[in-house]
């Protein structure tokens, strides 16, 4: 059964936010839009948006690490948000594994914001029905689009390629691959919600450098001595004796 | 009836999809946009665009928020009368009233002194068209952005390699092995750069940042090493005397491609003194360096002409010529540079472990010799000599505004380019490559006037407005030796001033020093706020009015798309539309798009019709240019030539004939030419088929060593890009600047500076890089104020630019200053609690947030996020203008009276950059009882006529929005 997700790769994220704009700016105006903004203009501003990311510092200056970790809904294999819907109008698509909201079904009581342990879902205060991620599910299958177009616009925009998009169940696509390779996590396991969506870790590269590496036969400054030096015409061993 | 859920439905409505180039930031990135029922529904990168190949940032992606912010300026406004500047009274009117005006005032401003009108611009990219007004308007006073910016960086690297970062070259990521990016913050440049790290990081590239913040791109750096601000000449130095102890450089590199090898004269009283030793090879009559110089071979321990087959010089030693001469190869000169920039020292200077420092010397030099790169690419140089292959030493540099923004940034960045072309890493892969029109010359060849003569009345001027002097006589002064530019740029205050220095301006007009002009043309910059320096003073002094009542800057016309700070101080306003609504070209006359494998270069086009009575403004500089008869711009008979800005691009050429024009594509009558080649009527029409952008792919012989590569040096001679195919050999060792310092000693047979600033000249143009501390600190009691205090732009925020933006506002909607806990806590300070800021200018009540990835020393924080109240549609509430701040007011245009001055610019005293992280502060906790408000604080601006009303809250859906907004809600 195909399980769509996101493989975000930290090793390559800089925060750049163009996940969160572009996931706004397609799905504002798509089928779960629009997505209010609310006070755009004014003091505390503050919107719908499917996909944040946070940033935070890990260690001790000078060992300080700086963490952009872009979050949105992680579409569970086991998602807690589905059963404790009322109207069920939070679903688990059967053909991908997608979680959706009906909004025509969605009364707004939040049980599946509180159920969920992401904090994922963004009650839309105008609308006043519960929005979240679709990964696009408006773009994936409309053949409309070039095939190579048929991702979601988080996936499109990023500039670093950070984010991969594809079947985990498929072991060999490219994110199961990523995940199996790579060192792929699930956030908060322990709550046995299954998270489709996989971060991949940081990785450093490191230059190892053997003291040997600086005493080189064809070092340049060896041309730099001059010619013979000593000179001619002063006594040798040659002056004083025939041996 | 009810609808059943369809979530895969698309909405309905009709749709169109056109091509055009982004401008939310300076990247450039082509996008597409999809247009639902004529309003925006989805900017996505163009996938087939080489700048971004399909990908576009936070910024570009909220391209739709910007198009439709209330805070757009619709219509042209004057000031009403009685009101004063600043309190932002403004009455509409039409645009044949604003051309009249200002048609009326410029026209006898041009009949008498043409000078008294100035014209300066932001980022603006159309450095090409502006600046061709100026020069036929026959004012000098014209400058872009770039002093305040990263002129630094251009000079630098320009006067050392003939090639600089960003738009005219940039790191090798795809080849190299090690990254050293250094002072980057996060938006310079952007995508480009960002796919490029990732990419490299991928491959298994290891990627060093040097910087005092660790953010954006230092957060995936494999190695964060943090330097205190101002010092990374310090390191580069310490890094080259390392390279040079251990043998670490590319000796054959340094000897054929580089001055290094070159003899210098070092006998001191000599007119010669410090210049290289020629033969008599004929020279060049013009702008490049002759191969007149000499080698001392270690084959026959002899002079010899420079680059003579089957000779090899040394790099080091002392040598007499037949004359008595004594001299020594530049390389010797540079090893005795930094004998004492030792590890240890530069450990002091920087904060870096001195273990560290050695140890990148050891990376950089170790990648570049031991993991060379060859590829079979078939190449002949200048001099004749095929080489099978093209070699490359893996070693990528990027650096920005951390070293360039400093007063002693020039230097820096002179170092960094001899580190890297010690390294062996110009234009070859893996390491630095140029981007067409680049390489130039050193310098290029465009220089301004001489002297006041070139400044004449109903005349275009005699020369460019900015330049690049090659030496003393080549400066803009007058017989005294004094500026003819307000800005000061190419006098001996600031002699190699290729940007100008637009931060000077305003202060300078208003002293009126060196003189008074009449109108002010400010073209998207806002200069009222986060484009100056001491803002709360510059604010009053475009209020100030002289003992007749009369303003001191008499007429300032401000020509933006919002209604920024800088509005509410407009006599004029002129309503720019946004960059969809234009047309727009990105031009090899100006700064390109290209690509290191060749040119490109690209066009907006209007994907939508423009707002209001919004005018481009390149339509308004064609009109006005036309309007007063500017010779470029009018027939023989003196009739109008064009009829527009896009008329203008398809038939101006540089001289009638010449064939070059504006954008490189599609030339000729059929569109068969480029770069040269006779207006084509469809030119337009051809680039919208081809994505906006025209992109020459260079055979792979051209693509490399192309200071050197004969190929490419004809290729670019015979398409006009280039005078000469001569090589453009590395300073090393600056002759330049040797000039310079000459004339301040009076041992040069020309012009020579005032008294007051010839110890200035001779110090700061020494022809090989020196460290010292920026000049603020020179004249600041680092007990009191013992904090560097520095600014960098988020990569969701570009400058001021975004704030009227209702979704990127809402990921930055106010800024902290970052400051270590220990440094905070030292002072008494919270996390999130109140803070004062003071520098020896000004302070300022802003946010702490303690920090981590922060150099103890060092407190930053987001520029231009701070905003007055009322600005840029904002509600006076509004946190940008209560919690957040601008740093600016903590900075001085200008630096203490001194010796050299008593109105010297606080800028580079080589190249007039302005010196914006040179300041140093101090820091205490606000009290108990302060209202909990960002402080200064400005009376609030108000909502000028043809802004719209503010919308409580925002539904945006394309097809909808309009429509529903008309009707007072939305959907």
């Amino acid at each position: 059964m195909t399980q769509l997700a996101l493989v975000i790769d930290l090793n390559v994220c800089v925060g750049c936010h163009a996940c969160v704009t572009s996931c706004k700016e397609w799905n504002t105006s798509g089928s779960a839009g629009f997505l209010v903004d609310e006070n755009p203009y004014d003091k505390d501003p503050t919107g719908t948006f499917f996909n944040r990311v946070q940033t935070f510092e890990v260690g001790e200056y000078p060992n300080t690490e700086t963490v952009h970790f872009p979050k949105s809904c992680l579409h569970c294999e086991d998602p807690p948000c589905v059963p404790v819907c009322p109207t069920g109008a939070s679903y688990k698509r059967e053909q991908d594994g997608i979680v959706l909201v009906d909004y025509d079904k969605c009364i707004g009581c939040r049980y599946c914001s509180w159920a969920c342990p992401y904090g994922m879902r963004e009650i839309d205060e105008k609308q006043k029905v519960m929005k979240k991620c679709t990964l696009c599910v408006d773009r994936i299958y409309d053949e409309s689009l070039p095939e190579s177009e048929r991702k979601p616009a988080c996936v499109l925009a990023c500039p670093t390629n950070a984010r991969l998009f594809g079947d985990v169940h498929d072991s060999e696509s490219e994110v199961s691959v990523a995940i199996r390779e790579q060192g792929g996590y699930t956030l908060m396991p322990e709550w046995g919600t299954k998270p489709a969506n996989h971060y991949l870790p940081r990785r450093r590269n490191r230059k190892y450098i053997h003291d040997d590496e600086l005493v080189r036969a064809d070092n340049p400054l060896k041309k730099e001595q001059r010619g013979p030096s000593a000179p001619v015409d002063e006594p040798t061993l040659d002056d004083s004796t025939s041996w | 009836m009810s609808t059943v859920h369809d979530p895969l439905k698309p909405p309905a409505g009709r749709i169109e999809v056109k091509n055009t180039t982004c401008y939310m930031c300076a990247c450039r990135c082509g996008i597409r946009v999809t247009l639902r029922d004529g309003e925006i529904r989805y900017i996505q990168g163009n996938p087939d665009h080489p700048l971004n190949q399909g990908v576009i940032c936070a910024k570009g992606a909220s391209g739709i928020m910007k198009q439709y912010s209330p805070a757009r300026l619709t219509k042209p406004l004057r000031r009403k009368d009685g009101a004063e500047r600043g309190d932002a009274e403004f009455e509409p009117i039409s645009w044949d009233e604003a051309f009249e005006m200002l048609t009326a005032r410029l026209k006898k401003i041009r009949a008498t002194d043409p000078k008294k009108f100035a014209l300066f611009t932001g980022r603006d990219q159309m450095q090409a068209l502006t600046g061709l007004f100026a020069k036929q308007f026959g004012t000098p006073n014209y400058a872009a952005h770039g002093g305040f910016c990263s002129v630094n960086m251009a000079t630098g690297m320009i006067y050392t390699l003939g090639g600089s970062f960003w738009e005219f070259g940039g790191p090798d990521l795809e080849r190299a092995k090690l990254f050293v990016m250094l002072g980057t913050a996060e938006d310079h440049h952007s995508n480009p750069l960002k796919m490029a790290i990732s990419k490299f990081k991928r491959k298994g590239g290891r990627f060093i940042s040097v910087n005092p913040v660790r953010s954006g791109y230092s957060a995936i750096a494999d190695e964060w090493v943090p330097v205190k601000p101002g010092t990374d000449g310090a390191l580069l130095l310490a890094i080259i005397h390392e390279l040079i102890r251990t043998g670490l450089y590319d000796r054959d590199f340094l000897v054929q491609y580089s001055n290094a090898a070159e003899l210098v004269s070092v006998e001191e009283q000599s007119d010669d003194s410090g210049l290289f030793v020629r033969t008599d090879i004929p020279r060049d009559p013009d702008c490049f360096d002759p191969q007149d110089r000499v080698w001392w071979d270690r084959l026959s321990d002899k002079p010899v002409a420079a680059r003579t087959e089957n000779t090899d010089p040394y790099l080091l030693g002392e040598f007499t010529m037949a004359d008595g001469r004594r001299v020594k190869p530049a390389f010797q000169l540079l090893k005795e540079r930094v004998e004492s920039y030792t590890p240890a020292w530069a450990s002091e200077v920087t904060g870096i472990p001195e273990q560290t420092i050695q140890r990148l010397a050891y990376e950089m030099g170790i990648t570049a010799r031991d993991e060379q790169i060859e590829l079979p690419i078939a190449w002949t140089d200048v001099w004749g000599k095929d080489h099978e292959t093209v070699t490359g030493n893996p070693v990528a540099f990027h650096a920005m505004r951390g070293l360039a923004a400093h007063s002693n940034g020039f230097q820096t960045i002179r170092a960094l380019s001899i580190l890297m072309s010690m390294l062996g890493t110009i234009d070859r892969p893996g390491g630095f490559r140029h981007k067409a029109p680049f390489p130039r010359p050193i310098p290029p060849c465009a220089k301004t006037p001489d002297s006041p003569a070139g400044v004449k009345p109903d005349t275009p001027l005699a020369g460019m407005p900015l330049g690049w002097p090659a030496g003393p006589d080549d400066l803009f002064v007058d017989e005294r030796g004094e500026p003819v530019r307000i800005d000061k740029a190419f006098s001996w205050e600031h002699p190699l001033a290729a940007h100008g220095l637009m931060q000077n301006v305003i202060t300078n007009a208003w002293r009126q020093d060196p003189y008074a002009i009449d109108t002010l043309l400010i073209f998207m910059s806002n200069m009222a706020w986060n484009s100056t320096m001491n803002t709360s003073e510059v604010r009053k002094m475009l209020n100030d009015k002289d003992d007749n009542g009369e303003y001191r800057i008499p007429f300032l016309v401000v020509c933006d798309s919002f209604q920024s700070e800088m509005v509410a101080f407009a006599d004029l306003v002129l309503p720019d539309t946004t960059y969809l609504e234009r047309h727009d070209v990105m031009s090899m006359l100006d700064r390109p798009i290209s690509e290191y494998d060749g040119p490109v270069d690209s066009v907006r086009i209007p994907v939508l019709p423009p707002k209001g009575e919004c005018k481009p403004f390149q339509d308004v500089l064609v009109e006005l240019a036309s309007r007063l008869h500017l010779p470029a711009f009018v027939n023989a008979d003196g009739s109008r030539r064009f009829r527009d800005y896009p008329d203008f691009i398809v038939n101006y050429e540089t001289e009638p004939g010449s064939g070059i024009g504006f954008l490189a594509g599609w030339r000729g009558k059929g569109g068969e030419k480029f770069m040269k080649g006779e207006p084509n009527p469809n030119q337009w029409k051809m680039y919208e088929k081809n994505n906006c952008v025209f992109h020459y792919e260079m055979p792979k012989s051209f693509q490399y060593m192309r200071n050197w590569n004969r190929g490419y040096l004809n290729w670019a001679q015979e398409h006009r890009l280039l005078r000469y195919a001569e090589p453009i050999n590395i300073h090393l060792y600056s002759e330049v600047l040797q000039k310079f310092r000459l004339a301040a000693r009076g041992q040069w047979d020309g012009k020579q500076p005032p008294d007051r600033l010839r110890s200035r000249v001779e110090t700061y143009f020494d022809p090989l890089p020196f460290y010292f501390e920026p000049l603020e600190a020179h004249f600041t009691d680092k007990h009191l104020y013992p904090l560097s205090a520095i600014t960098q732009r988020p990569m969701a925020m570009y400058h001021s630019w975004d704030s009227q933006n209702a979704w990127l506002r809402q990921i930055h909607t106010y800024n902290y200053m970052y400051v270590h806990p220990q440094t905070a806590r030292a002072q008494g300070i919270d996390d999130g609690g109140w803070m004062w800021v003071e520098s020896m200018h000004g302070r300022l009540r802003c946010l702490c947030r303690y920090s981590e990835a922060v150099e103890p020393g060092t407190v930053w924080t987001w520029n231009a996020v701070g905003k007055a109240r009322g600005a840029w549609g904002l509600s006076a509430d509004a946190n940008e203008s209560r919690q957040g701040f601008l740093l600016n007011h903590l900075i001085a245009e200008e630096l203490p009276a001194n010796e050299h001055g008593a109105h010297l610019s606080n800028s580079d005293p080589v190249t007039g950059q302005a010196g914006w992280f040179d300041v140093r502060v101090r820091i205490s906790p606000a009290a108990a009882d302060e209202p909990p408000v960002s402080w200064p604080q400005f009376d609030a601006m108000p909502a000028v006529p043809g802004t719209a009303k503010r919308p409580k809250w925002l539904g945006y859906f394309a097809g909808l929005f309009t429509a529903a907004r008309k009707g007072g809600t939305t959907k």
